[in-house]
């Protein structure tokens, strides 16, 4: 595959120019600027500095302290919500871990006893044989027991008892404010920055402020996660609605439907499918945030997590982090095959399915059987923790043996990567002056996107400028930067391989589901045992996480493609690489350009993890300002997160569209 | 179905039954249970189940609630929560001067223990360099506390920024030819800790006590110029003529703090925390009994509390 020359348009001249000259920049622009008096080059002069986090944090105070409807306060209302979502987690959890008590602290009297452990397994096993068949039932059924065997039962279902709120609430805030996206498109316009925001700045930055207006406890931890969990819902509705065919809701009109008969007879049931993904996506990222939610009062496995990692327990950190990791595969696949049954009309809890079955029945024998079993024998109601086992031991002498015997190549290893990616990657981001790259960003978006791009690119950075965090944003984008690159390499080879070949695929995604559901806090307490604090160790536990939509959306973009283009290769007798490089690779390049997209989402949002080991980023901001409780601090960082994320969003978004087209995929 | 102590004693710590000795100085406290707060490590659980197990004792009605350490201070100040047992000079000192200054939280005084803070090498370093723990020796041994990206100085691992503790000044003004890298979490640090021990390599880094650390690692804390307020503050005192920062760390108390509702509403039980005394020993043994032998928590603080009646006695009289 030889250059030409010539293929080379003024565009990419133009690429190549700019960053010829950043080098040059990024090496000699700091002595130039004390050469010439002008060091506002390399730092963003004070007076340019508009600090804001002073004014956001009057205004939360004022929000917290003062807003006022009239009768009642901002602060009352949300204290009302949140006795409101406090009452059926109260039920669900005295429904699985605390039984029905009446009282108060440690004067409470338990009247009636949890659903015992057998009770539990025997329901999901029966929900797994409704919703598909045996093999699934097996599967839940077991990932259950693994929770009693290893003695995770009692944090799973706690866990599990805020799931079961929260996963409820984030579909239907979600479906609901996506029927209203999609019937009314300013408030599409008005939500979709909304959403951007609530999925890229990340959660510490609010911590504080949600904690005082909706109390601590579960309460506010459940707040937090739907803030998280909900907009791939929003957005899915969004979405499947839109995709609902056109002859459909002709016939919604011809039988003379009312616009409510419209929308919840016809549309939302024809969309239920596309709907269940967004379900599917609700409840993952509600797991994902069992960790940071056991911080402000969750508890549950989450919080076993990290005070096992606190004690450098590895191996109860691991088991407690598999758990979750479990309960994730048990859900996950349950609702899918509840999504594969093309459910009846519109979500609802999953009981309902069962009040309709025989098995039902079975269900309930067993729960009063145990139930009153376990009255004259623990055993039936708690799983006996004799007979617990453990494999900590197990890991705690693997990492160490891999310390001991392979320390040295590793740092090697390490060392190596420093010297010849890391450092100058960081010197080079380092170097340039701010106003060079934020011509740059908006040149780039001008490209992309014309004036809209452009003018949202330059504001979004300056804000970042005049909020004074250039220098932690530039290290949050080298480190982002090189393990999305990393994560890219590694990942798109994965992704061709498990496009190709069906039993890679199955191994693959396995893999890939385990990664992106186990806590990154379990691996990274090892990462640095292995690769000591710092850069490196933070960049490994980022491309670990991020590195699942890379190899997944390659693999999608790989098996999307029309049979008839490959075929076409293949008769004008194009050999097996041939068909890789010309025609598969070109004509996933949309696809795989969204996978790296959401790559740098992820990336992002590991950032105030990675902040644990000591990198200095905005993550790190985020993570001061919560610690000393600076509520403004910390929204002003996180939004500056949020500002590189849509930044990179938009850009990539729009380059992926432009590939589309030129590739005749999309008019 | 009645309750029953099966299920009682099978659920553990989630619905236990109230023994009431009425004592006559907690007559007058609510029935409403006061919350103390549990956070993320050993010593702070087993201090605070020490309180709650006495309270209990004195006829309170106590309930444990899972809680940040700096994020609790918004639950403090609006009633949510009520007690939180340890709040370190050392790492909380800020977040409870914020929270005071509202009035809506009180300090209820020192809990007798007192965090030591400071430089910490493995006691096999010793060896390496003989002139420790004078805090003069550290630069004949820079060479071997360095790694390949701080060679050819030393490295010291500090603790997560957040923590404070001027060590970056630390070293510039002890003229140490050490570079400072900073652990983003005490995991982290003890992390590292536990690898650079398991291979008997070189470390020097921010240890804390009470902890478990200094008790399983062996090994010792450098000796700096003893603190003194002067030496943060004047630039002159010390070696140094031109920077202050030339000396140890101070040695702060771990304090108790309330929301300020509990002293109207458990005046008992805010008499009794406000009296709340331990020593760094006493909870050095039962940290140490937790995360070293493996011993339950609660079995722990229920010896403690079973062996030293005459002492809590006296804190809720």
């Amino acid at each position: 595959m030889g250059f030409d020359l010539r293929k080379i348009g003024p565009v990419a001249w133009f690429w190549i120019g700019a960053f010829a000259v950043s080098l040059v920049l990024a090496q000699y622009a700091k002595g130039w600027s004390k050469a010439m008096g002008a060091k506002w080059l390399m730092k963003v002069p004070r007076d340019l500095r508009i600090p804001m986090k002073k004014d956001v944090s009057v205004f939360m105070d004022w929000l917290v302290e003062g807003a006022h409807f009239g009768l009642f306060t901002f602060k009352d209302l949300t204290r009302g919500l949140s006795w409101l979502i406090e009452q059926p987690y109260l039920l669900v959890k005295s429904v699985l871990v605390t039984g029905w008590v009446e009282g108060l602290g440690d004067e409470a009297v338990q009247h009636l006893p949890p659903l015992t452990w057998i009770a539990v397994i025997a329901i999901v096993f029966a929900m797994g044989y409704y919703a598909k068949n045996w093999k699934l039932a097996a599967l839940v059924g077991g990932c259950f027991a693994y929770l009693a065997i290893f003695g995770q039962w009692q944090s799973a279902m706690v866990t599990l008892a805020s799931i079961a709120i929260a996963v409820p609430l984030g579909v239907t805030g979600g479906l609901l404010l996506g029927i209203a996206g999609y019937r009314w498109q300013w408030f599409n316009r008005l939500l979709q920055p909304i959403l951007d925001l609530m999925q890229t700045v990340p959660i510490f930055a609010y911590l504080v402020p949600i904690l005082f207006l909706f109390g601590f406890g579960p309460v506010s931890a459940l707040v937090a996660t739907v803030v998280y969990a909900m907009p791939p819902m929003v957005r899915i509705t969004i979405l499947a609605l839109q995709g609902v065919s056109p002859e459909i809701r002709e016939f919604g009109v011809m039988a003379g439907c009312t616009g409510r008969q419209m929308l919840w007879k016809v549309m939302v049931p024809s969309a239920a499918r596309g709907l269940m993904v967004g379900v599917n996506q609700v409840i993952m990222l509600s797991l994902n945030m069992v960790i940071i939610a056991s911080m402000i009062g969750a508890g549950g496995l989450g919080y076993d997590v990290l005070t096992s990692l606190r004690r450098l327990d590895i191996g109860g950190g691991l088991e407690a982090g598999v758990a979750i990791v479990v309960l994730a595969i048990a859900l996950d696949r349950l609702s899918q095959a509840f999504a594969d049954r093309a459910p009846p009309e519109h979500m609802e809890l999953e009981t309902r399915f069962i009040r309709r079955h025989p098995w039902m029945l079975t269900c309930v024998l067993i729960v009063l059987g145990t139930g009153i079993a376990g009255i004259f024998a623990t055993p039936f109601q708690t799983y006996p923790s004799v007979m617990e086992i453990t494999t900590g031991p197990f890991w705690e002498d693997l990492v160490k043996w891999i310390n001991v015997t392979f320390f040295d190549q590793l740092e090697a290893a390490k060392t190596f990567m420093l010297v010849t990616f890391l450092v100058p990657v960081k010197r080079f981001l380092l170097g340039l002056p701010w106003p060079w790259v934020l011509v740059l960003v908006t040149i780039a978006g001008w490209q992309l996107g014309r004036f809209k791009l452009a003018l949202l690119c330059f504001a979004l950075t300056l804000f970042i400028l005049v909020n004074g965090l250039w220098a932690k944003a530039m290290v949050t984008v080298y480190l982002c930067g090189v393990s999305v690159v990393i994560a890219g390499i590694i990942g798109i080879p994965i992704g061709i391989l498990a496009a190709q070949n069906k039993q890679a695929d199955r191994i693959v995604a396995a893999f890939i589901d385990t990664l992106q559901t186990l806590p990154s806090f379990v691996y990274l307490i090892p990462v640095v045992m292995l690769f000591r604090v710092g850069d490196f160790s933070a960049m490994i536990a980022v491309v670990l996480y991020a590195l699942a939509p890379a190899v997944r959306y390659t693999a999608h973009g790989i098996r999307s493609i029309d049979p008839h283009l490959i075929e076409a290769g293949i008769v004008s007798g194009c050999t097996k690489r041939q068909l890789l490089w010309r025609i598969k690779l070109p004509l996933a390049l949309p696809e795989i350009m969204l996978g790296i997209n959401q790559t740098i989402m992820l990336a992002l949002s590991m950032l105030v993890i990675t902040a644990l080991v000591g990198t200095r980023e905005l993550g790190q901001e985020v993570y001061i300002a919560l610690t000393k409780a600076d509520t403004g601090r910390g929204i002003i960082a996180g939004v500056s997160v949020a500002c590189i994320a849509i930044i990179a969003d938009r850009l990539i978004a729009a380059g992926s569209l432009r590939a589309k087209r030129r590739l005749g995929l999309e008019t | 179905m009645k309750k029953s102590k099966f299920l009682m004693a099978a659920l553990g710590a989630v619905a236990a039954v109230g023994v009431s000795m009425g004592s006559p100085a907690v007559a007058s406290d609510s029935k409403e249970p006061i919350k103390l707060t549990l956070h993320d490590w050993t010593g702070q659980l087993i201090t605070t189940k020490l309180m709650g197990e006495v309270l209990k004792k004195a006829g309170l009605n106590v309930e444990y609630v899972q809680a940040d350490y700096i994020a609790q201070f918004a639950g403090l100040k609006t009633g949510d929560l009520h007690v939180a047992m340890e709040i370190w000079e050392t790492t909380g000192r800020d977040s409870m001067d914020e929270a005071t200054a509202t009035g809506k939280v009180e300090n209820l005084g020192e809990t007798g223990m007192q965090a030591i803070e400071e430089w910490w090498y493995p006691a096999y370093m010793k060896e390496v360099c003989p002139g420790l723990p004078n805090w003069e020796a550290l630069n004949e041994c820079a060479e071997a506390f360095s790694t390949p990206e701080t060679a050819p100085n030393g490295r010291y691992l500090g603790g997560p920024v957040t923590w404070g503790g001027f060590d970056d000044e630390r070293a510039e003004a002890l003229e140490l030819d050490f570079e400072v890298v900073h652990a983003g979490t005490d995991a982290a640090l003890f992390a590292e800790l536990e690898s650079a021990y398991q291979r008997k390599a070189p470390i020097l880094l921010w240890v804390y006590a009470p902890h478990w650390a200094p008790i399983k690692f062996k090994g010792e804390w450098v000796e700096f110029p003893a603190y003194t307020a002067e030496c943060y503050t004047d630039a002159a005192w010390g070696s140094n003529p031109d920077m202050a920062y030339d000396c140890g760390k101070p040695r702060g108390p771990i304090w108790k703090v309330a929301w300020s509702g509990v002293k109207d509403k458990w005046p008992g039980a805010y008499a009794a925390i406000k009296n709340f005394k331990v020593s760094n020993e006493e909870m050095g043994a039962m940290v140490a009994a937790v995360d070293l032998d493996g011993k339950d928590l609660d079995a722990v603080v229920a010896d403690w509390v079973a062996n030293n009646e005459s002492v809590w006695k006296s804190w809720i009289k």
